[in-house]
């Protein structure tokens, strides 16, 4: 009996809270995770974010239009082009500026090289979260080439600050078309690798199918987008649904999560979108840089930007998923007020709700499938 | 539907319950009104605005009227629709958390930031800032701290414009 006693009173049962993070090498930066577990099971995830917040928009309210640009850049670090995309298809709509092709053009070829280099990362390092090196090395690889095409496009590997609102800041330099066709025609069977190396790999596959399955329903009232919702299967993709720049001149299909290896919406659907992508995106350079017009890329920059009173909401399909930029001007050269929707601090906030009853290791993959990049949740 | 049609729906379903900002396609709401209205869009399956995209808090600068915009898409009629509810003095605007949960987290974000109260929000606490600082750091009217936990913070802006 009074063995029994004592027994029960070591073995006390009950809810443990387990800490990830915030310097944890799967939590892709710095993201603190309170994981409330019953034994090994999650019941319960809190994220603690805000660890990297730098005040982007408190600096917007001191900061000229243009002097933005570079901000928006270290919001998404493995995705700039497509924040300063973002916010320059805001900030024209709010001044109503025509754009001349060319500018439309070298845009769509440079956000799509941007969108093939962030999804190789995600990859990459979805790959090194379940324990597989080589992927991650290969990935890497493949990406340092895109990285020296921004190179010798603007001089900068990371962070570029080469769209701006009403163009861009260099014109193509010399045989950059060719050297991009090259690349796309190097990439092509790299995929086909990279699917036999990983997505295939049948411990991946164990490791991932059926697991953390989101339902579309809740991912769209969770406001989750991207590649992670259309991973549920959603039809969903701002290119195609609205437009924006010239996407409606190409011809590109979205690729749907369709549950070949379990479940429709399960992790693995989430990672296999992106690798779809990829060849999508390589489809729409291969058209935009056979149509590339001549013209001037400076032609429409304005002098001083200066809009008119007034707000403006500008939507744009990021790697991560939807921006949005929410700019509320008074007329002078610096905005009253800037908001930016963040794709990944929406897609984060689902993560308890998919990840409840999955082992602590699979919290792991889950959160690997989201693609989450903190410098853009926190801001 | 377009905004006008928008308009006309809700009007026959809600009468005066909303208005039109004058040459602007937003909805005005006041905070009173803000739950039937909120409930009518997400709802009514004319509307079915199933996609809160953004809570957007804004600062008009008179020092107590604050606003939140909400930025809602219907991603099955492919319809869309921008809807504010301003407040003064400090009163609570209905939470919408039990109609879109994406509200929850930029709820939280508008009030770390602008100090905006959401009534019924199920854990209405700072998100991207320390749990302990003072004041809203958005708010036209704040000013930053001489001290942070005994740091002096640098104040020099010299090269700043």
């Amino acid at each position: 009996m009074e063995e029994q006693a004592i027994a029960k009173s070591v073995l006390e049962t009950g809810e443990m809270v387990l800490n990830m993070g915030p310097q944890h090498p799967s939590t892709h930066g710095v993201l603190r995770l309170k994981i409330h577990t019953d034994g090994e099971i999650v019941s319960k995830i809190e994220p603690v974010i805000g660890y990297l917040h730098r005040c982007f928009e408190k600096h917007c309210e001191y900061l000229s239009y243009e002097q933005i640009v570079p901000f928006t850049d270290r919001c998404d670090y493995l995705a700039s082009m497509h924040m300063d995309h973002a916010f320059s298809i805001a900030v024209e709509k709010l001044l109503d500026v025509e754009l001349p092709e060319r500018v439309e053009y070298i845009r769509v070829i440079i956000a799509e090289l941007q969108r093939i280099a962030s999804h190789l990362v995600a990859l990459g390092t979805f790959g090194l979260d379940v324990g597989a090196i080589t992927p991650f090395t290969w990935a890497i690889r493949d990406r340092e080439r895109i990285l020296d095409l921004f190179e010798a496009l603007c001089g900068a590997r990371l962070l570029y600050n080469y769209i701006w609102p009403g163009g861009v800041s260099h014109d193509l330099p010399p045989k950059f078309v060719e050297r991009t066709l090259d690349f796309l025609d190097y990439f092509d069977p790299q995929i086909d690798e990279f699917n036999n190396l990983l997505s295939t790999n049948k411990i991946f596959i164990e490791r991932t199918g059926d697991v953390g399955v989101l339902p579309p329903d809740v991912g769209i009232n969770f406001g989750v987008t991207g590649p992670s919702l259309r991973g549920s299967g959603v039809n969903w993709d701002l290119r195609k649904n609205e437009p924006y720049s010239i996407y409606d001149k190409f011809d590109f299909d979205v690729p749907l999560g369709e549950g070949t290896m379990g479940t429709i919406g399960d992790t693995w659907d989430r990672y296999y979108v992106r690798v779809l992508e990829m060849r999508e995106s390589a489809k729409i350079i291969r058209q935009a840089c056979a149509q590339l017009p001549d013209g001037d890329v400076h032609e429409a920059i304005p002098k001083k930007i200066r809009p008119a009173v007034g707000e403006v909401y500008g939507r744009y399909e990021s790697a991560r998923g939807d921006v949005g930029f929410y700019i509320i001007s008074n007329g002078k050269n610096i905005p009253l007020r800037v908001k930016m929707r963040s794709p990944a601090f929406c897609n984060l906030s689902v993560l308890s709700e998919i990840a409840e009853g999955w082992m602590i290791s699979d919290v792991i993959a889950i959160l690997g499938s989201l693609d989450i990049v903190l410098g853009e949740i926190d801001r | 539907m377009t905004f006008a049609d928008i308009i006309k729906f809700v009007e026959t379903k809600a009468a005066g319950k909303s208005s039109i900002i004058e040459g602007k396609e937003v909805i005005l709401v006041s905070p009173d009104n803000w739950v039937e209205i909120s409930t009518l869009l997400k709802n009514e399956s004319k509307l079915d605005f199933d996609y809160l995209m953004c809570i957007s808090s804004y600062d008009k600068g008179d020092n107590k009227t604050y606003g939140a915009a909400y930025n809602l898409f219907s991603t099955t009629i492919n319809h869309y629709l921008e809807v504010r509810v301003e407040t003064e003095d400090g009163t609570a605007i209905p939470s919408v958390t039990s109609l879109w949960q994406a509200a929850d987290w930029h709820e939280r974000e508008a009030f770390d930031m602008m100090g905006l109260q959401f009534e019924g929000h199920p854990n209405l606490k700072r998100i991207l800032l320390s749990e302990d600082w003072d004041g809203y750091p958005l708010r036209k009217d704040y000013k930053e701290p001489d001290y942070y936990r005994g740091m002096p913070v640098p104040k020099d802006k010299t090269y700043w414009d």
